[in-house]
């Protein structure tokens, strides 16, 4: 079934890594439904996480509606605003960011970037999509299910997410939401293990890790610790479920849910919440570090200059990678839990702040001295790095567990992860999707509608979530349907709140234009050629654009350098590849 | 959540070897040429990497059970589950498969045919002995007023000792697909690759099922609680 | 060279925003002005970094913008920059980190002569309780609910028959005087937050968590529940009202004690079975 391929040039050192070529499909079926081919994968998984997040999106309108402008929309009920926020939110954060980031990207680039031809198991690769649609689609049922999908909100803290109060707890909501959840977990683990595997035993002949591009850096860290994460996830979606079907109790002490007292008892709603924000934490930093490896790239390349500082990068992404499984309880300031832990997760949260704090000030000294394009693909690079520092800053506010206190479960909270875990990776997706899309079809995007896309995107986003952290500081809590005008508001609110709503509908409007780019571009955009920015990347060496089944043809890259070698003094070009043997001429280190 | 803690750290301990050995303070900008990967040795094949990364997860997923188990009976005052001798006799099975599956790796490298065969058949009789015997003491307990809806030191065993025994029907199930593809061919060393992969699966589960026993037992929370005398 | 000016305008209208608009959090009523203080240190630090960075990035987008003949300089690493960089983060964080924890002690440390108070959260509505004249407040749980013992209060145990049972929504607080809020739930989360105090924290159903405060000033501040806990969550309102002490005395002549409170709810069942 596979044939190792033999070696063209005998004059180079052997291979560590045999060269395999990857099963070739020959039906129709196999090669456009069933596919195993990374590239191909990668592009359902981002399809279908594209469709699902504008489903997503529509819900986000939804409920910025009620928000900007309450009692105006009837139908939108208590019930309904609680459903759309609970969907909106695990959609975004699980079925749109974390696919798209590692199914999408990290199918897509982990194989070219290091030089392999595909996936090292492509048959368990394309098994995680179907796993992983098959999630999506139980998700989607929930929808159509008598009481509808569960309003419990993305964090599904029990005992209300399985009780009569809350929408969809007594009804199939909420057991469709966990199914799913079990589902993409077991999905994504397929995939993941995959990912991990291909990074550690498929690099080609001369790729150390160290000449890795920092995106693959990002989607190898955040994929071991999506691997250690989810299964927290994994058993908490089970004992819920079991809570909810069979009648155990891991999570329900004894109970009297109006006026009457169920059959639970013994169990812990806190035991709960330690296993979701076990994974939840970890979570944010599976979307955060592929979204940092990724812009460190569109930067450097952008910016004609190399990563500044990439062995700090590298070592600021492992250190976050390992301290964010050590913070998962600043989620948990208020919860009840046992005061102390605020001590010690306070300190361990605000010593997070450092390497990421590395990350940005080496993003912007690599712009130092550069020679700055301003593509498409930077702009939303820049765009990233306000909204990041933003984002990131009230997280200081956040962590600082007595700054909390007041801060927490108000629509500050809700600013602040949208601004770092929303807006910010979303501008890395957009940015990174301008860059590669001419690798992936051989066309370039159109500008002007980019241009368009870009300003509205960013400009309205920020205007979106930086006003809303006051509306949380005026004492607004999160996860209401309507505020009223109770005495602590120092100003009405109702007019910031119509002033985000509107805004939000224009940011969401124009994302429609760019899913339109994209079909249009297909067939109307300019030729790009292989290498149109110029990058050093393996994945723009390949000898077809878009590269085909195997990836490399005949012969696996050879790597001789690092992947930031732009405007190198003495270099014919301002950039060589990391597949070309030049030396410069002063010598360096030679291995 | 002292346990996933505990399995954390070990995993961290891995990580931190391997990325001891991938140069990470050297300073790629100033290396041209063609530098030798590290931890390429034989015998890394991928699958054995996939397996080893795969139990990696499941003990993530267990240390997970054994956290959420520990932190319980820490709330719920000592109402431990007083488990039936049976599942000392099933822990012995485990062990008796594990070792079995060596021997097949073991009559696999060195090609006897008849060895292979004793010992396969060995294995997956222990196998599935130990199945059946979680399922005995499932049946034990629920006759004997620990229902899985009753307290939930209760519910944990049976969903502890669920989860692990999927995850042995799963091993069983790649052990019969691998016999079956070479069914017919004459070579012995053809299965090699599988059931190298499959005595490696078994030794993960055996060491999983060891800690979560003794979770089970209460000896975890017992030495918990010592260790908090020692501190206070 | 738009996006430039346009990180400049980013700034510029964020800080007028945060001087100028007039969303500030609400006067405080109570003794965490601590907490204040702390967030505005935070405000300083994060809003100059943030200030500063973003400026930076629009210089350094105009200054080395791409024009023909153009050429980036080489540069890997800097480390003495870098680890100068590390350091003055490292000094900014703790500058946030270490006042923050020491208002945290404060925090958790509940001052002797705090009286107690405790807050009972169900869908969707608040009940009180308060020790009544043994200053004890009896042992309650979820396993004793019903209609006459909404609270849960334990029947069997002495020091609950004097509480005082406080329906409705509204409690007082005398002004000065140190509380401790036990917090308790029957069913889901919920979680006691009133705008002016500051302090909150989560209810959870089995167990009994707490906060406490000094009401500096008198006023009737309204209660929300700040964790999500079903349909009706948005409408869980009650009041607190914070008197003088006298005025606090005559308030607490007229609640009913847990014995009291048994009787006249099971009164109009004993007449129906007496007819």
């Amino acid at each position: 079934m596979t044939d190792i391929l033999p070696e063209h040039d005998s004059n180079l050192p052997p291979r560590e890594v045999a060269d395999v070529m990857p099963p070739h499909a020959h039906s129709w079926i196999g090669k456009y439904v069933f596919s195993q081919d990374a590239k191909y994968i990668a592009i359902q998984y981002s399809g279908t996480a594209a469709a699902i997040g504008l489903v997503a999106l529509v819900l986000s309108w939804l409920m910025r509606l009620q928000l900007g402008f309450p009692g105006l929309f009837d139908f939108i009920t208590p019930e309904a605003y609680y459903q759309f926020v609970t969907m909106h939110g695990m959609i975004m954060v699980i079925y749109l960011l974390t696919a798209i980031f590692l199914g999408g990207f990290g199918n897509y680039l982990i194989p070219l970037m290091v030089g392999a031809r595909d996936m090292v198991f492509p048959f368990v690769n394309m098994l995680s999509y179907w796993i992983y649609l098959l999630a999506v689609l139980v998700l989607v049922a929930s929808f159509f299910v008598p009481g509808g999908p569960t309003g419990a909100g993305w964090t599904l803290s029990p005992p209300q997410a399985v009780l009569s109060g809350t929408p969809g707890g007594a009804q199939s909501g909420i057991i469709l939401m966990l199914v799913s959840l079990i589902l993409f977990i077991i999905g994504f683990t397929m995939g993941g293990l995959n990912y991990a595997v291909t990074v550690l035993q498929a690099r080609t002949r001369g790729m150390t890790m160290m000449r890795l591009p920092l995106t693959v850096w990002g989607i190898f860290t955040a994929t071991v610790m999506a691997l250690l994460a989810f299964p927290a996830l994994f058993v908490a979606c089970v004992m819920m479920l079991f809570d909810r079907l069979l009648g155990t109790s891991f999570f329900m002490p004894t109970l009297v849910e109006l006026g009457e007292k169920l059959s639970y008892g013994g169990g812990s709603p806190i035991a709960f919440q330690h296993l979701f924000w076990f994974f939840g934490h970890p979570e944010v930093y599976i979307v955060a570090l592929p979204a940092f490896g990724i812009v460190s790239d569109l930067i450097a390349v952008h910016a004609r200059k190399n990563v500044f500082g990439y062995r700090m990068m590298v070592w600021a992404i492992v250190i976050i990678g390992a301290l964010s499984f050590i913070v998962w309880a600043h989620h948990m300031y208020v919860s009840g839990m046992h005061p102390w832990f605020g001590f010690f997760f306070a300190t361990t949260t605000l010593i997070i702040a450092i390497p990421t704090a590395i990350k940005v000030y080496n993003w912007i000294l690599t712009l130092w001295k550069g020679d700055i394009h301003l593509t498409l693909p930077m702009l939303f690079a820049l765009g990233f790095i306000v909204t990041f520092v933003n984002g990131g800053l009230t997280g200081l506010f956040l962590g600082n567990v007595v700054v909390d206190v007041p801060l927490s479960d108000t629509m500050f909270v809700v600013a602040h992860f949208h601004m770092v875990m929303g807006v910010a990776p979303i501008m890395v997706i957009f940015g990174a999707i301008y860059h590669w899309y001419p690798k992936i079809t051989g066309r370039m995007l159109n500008e002007a509608m980019g241009q368009i896309h870009f300003w509205v995107t960013f400009i309205g986003a920020y205007a979106v979530f930086f006003p809303m952290h006051y509306v949380g500081l005026v004492g607004v809590p999160r996860r209401y349907f309507e505020i009223g005008e109770p005495a602590f508001l120092t100003a009405p609110v109702d007019g910031l709140n119509a002033f985000i709503s509107s805004a939000a509908l224009i940011v969401g409007a124009v994302q429609v234009l760019f899913l339109f780019n994209i079909f249009w571009s297909l067939r109307h955009g300019l030729a790009a050629g292989g290498n149109p920015w110029r990058a050093t990347s393996l994945e723009w060496q390949t000898p077809e654009t878009p590269p085909r089944h195997g990836n490399w043809g005949d012969d696996l890259p050879n790597v001789y350098r690092w992947a930031y070698d732009y405007s190198v003094p003495g270099a014919p070009k301002d950039y060589v590849a990391q597949n070309d043997p030049w030396v410069p001429d002063s010598g360096g280190r030679r291995l | 959540m002292t346990v996933i803690l505990a399995f954390l750290v070990l995993v961290a301990l891995a990580a931190g070897l391997w990325l001891s050995q991938q140069r990470l303070a050297s300073k790629p900008w100033l290396e041209t040429g063609i530098a030798p990967l590290a931890g390429h040795g034989p015998g890394r094949a991928p699958g054995f990497i996939f397996i080893a990364v795969f139990l990696a997860v499941a003990g993530g997923l267990f240390a997970m059970l054994g956290s959420a188990f520990v932190m319980q009976i820490d709330e719920t005052p000592w109402e431990l589950v007083p488990l039936p001798g049976r599942v000392w006799l099933n822990t012995a099975l485990l062990l008796l498969a594990s070792l079995f599956m060596q021997f097949v790796v073991i009559s696999a490298r060195a090609g006897t045919t008849r060895w292979l065969r004793a010992s396969l058949i060995a294995a997956s009789i222990a196998t599935l002995a130990f199945l059946a015997g979680q399922a005995q003491v499932w049946i034990a307990l629920t006759s004997g007023g620990y229902p899985l809806d009753g307290p939930p030191a209760a519910s944990f065993f049976y969903l502890i000792t669920g989860l692990h025994g999927l995850h042995v029907l799963g091993g069983i199930i790649a052990l019969a697909a691998i016999c079956l593809r070479h069914a017919g061919g004459g070579d012995v060393k053809a299965l090699l690759p599988g059931v190298r992969l499959c005595a490696l699966y078994w030794h993960g589960l055996l060491a999983f099922w060891l800690m979560l026993f003794a979770l089970l037992q209460g000896w975890g929370n017992a030495f918990l609680a010592l260790c908090r005398a020692a501190v206070t | 060279m738009l996006i430039a000016v346009v990180l400049v305008l980013i700034v510029a209208g964020s800080v007028a925003f945060h001087l100028y608009s007039p969303w500030w959090w609400t006067p405080i009523a109570s003794n965490w002005d601590y907490i204040d203080n702390t967030l505005v240190i935070t405000f300083w630090i994060t809003g100059a970094v943030f200030a500063a960075v973003v400026l930076f990035t629009a210089y350094c987008v105009w200054k080395f913008r791409h024009r023909p003949g153009h050429k980036a300089e080489f540069d890997p690493e800097n480390k003495r920059l870098e680890w100068w960089l590390t350091a003055v983060t490292a000094v900014g964080v703790a500058a946030m980190l270490v006042p923050g924890l020491f208002v945290w002690k404060q925090f958790v440390t509940v001052p002797a002569n705090a009286s107690e108070l405790e807050v009972f959260g169900q869908q969707w509505n608040w009940a009180y309780r308060l020790p009544g004249a043994d200053g004890v407040l009896g042992t309650a749980d979820a396993e004793w609910v019903s209609g006459e013992n909404p609270l849960g209060v334990n029947p069997h145990d002495r020091f609950g028959k004097d509480d005082l049972i406080i329906e409705g929504g509204e409690v007082y607080l005398p002004v000065d005087q140190p509380v401790k809020l036990l917090l308790r739930s029957i069913d889901v989360l919920h979680n006691f937050y009133v705008p002016e105090f500051r302090a909150k924290m989560d209810m959870v159903p089995g167990m009994v968590t707490y906060i406490w405060f000094t009401p500096t000033r008198t006023g009737n501040f309204e209660a929300l529940c700040a964790e999500y806990c079903g349909t009706a969550h948005p409408f869980m309102r009650g009041f607190v009202t914070v008197v003088e002490a006298a005025e606090y005395q005559e308030w607490l002549q007229e609640q009913l004690t847990f014995e009291d409170y048994a009787r006249t709810a099971s009164e109009p069942a004993t007449r129906l079975a007496e007819r």
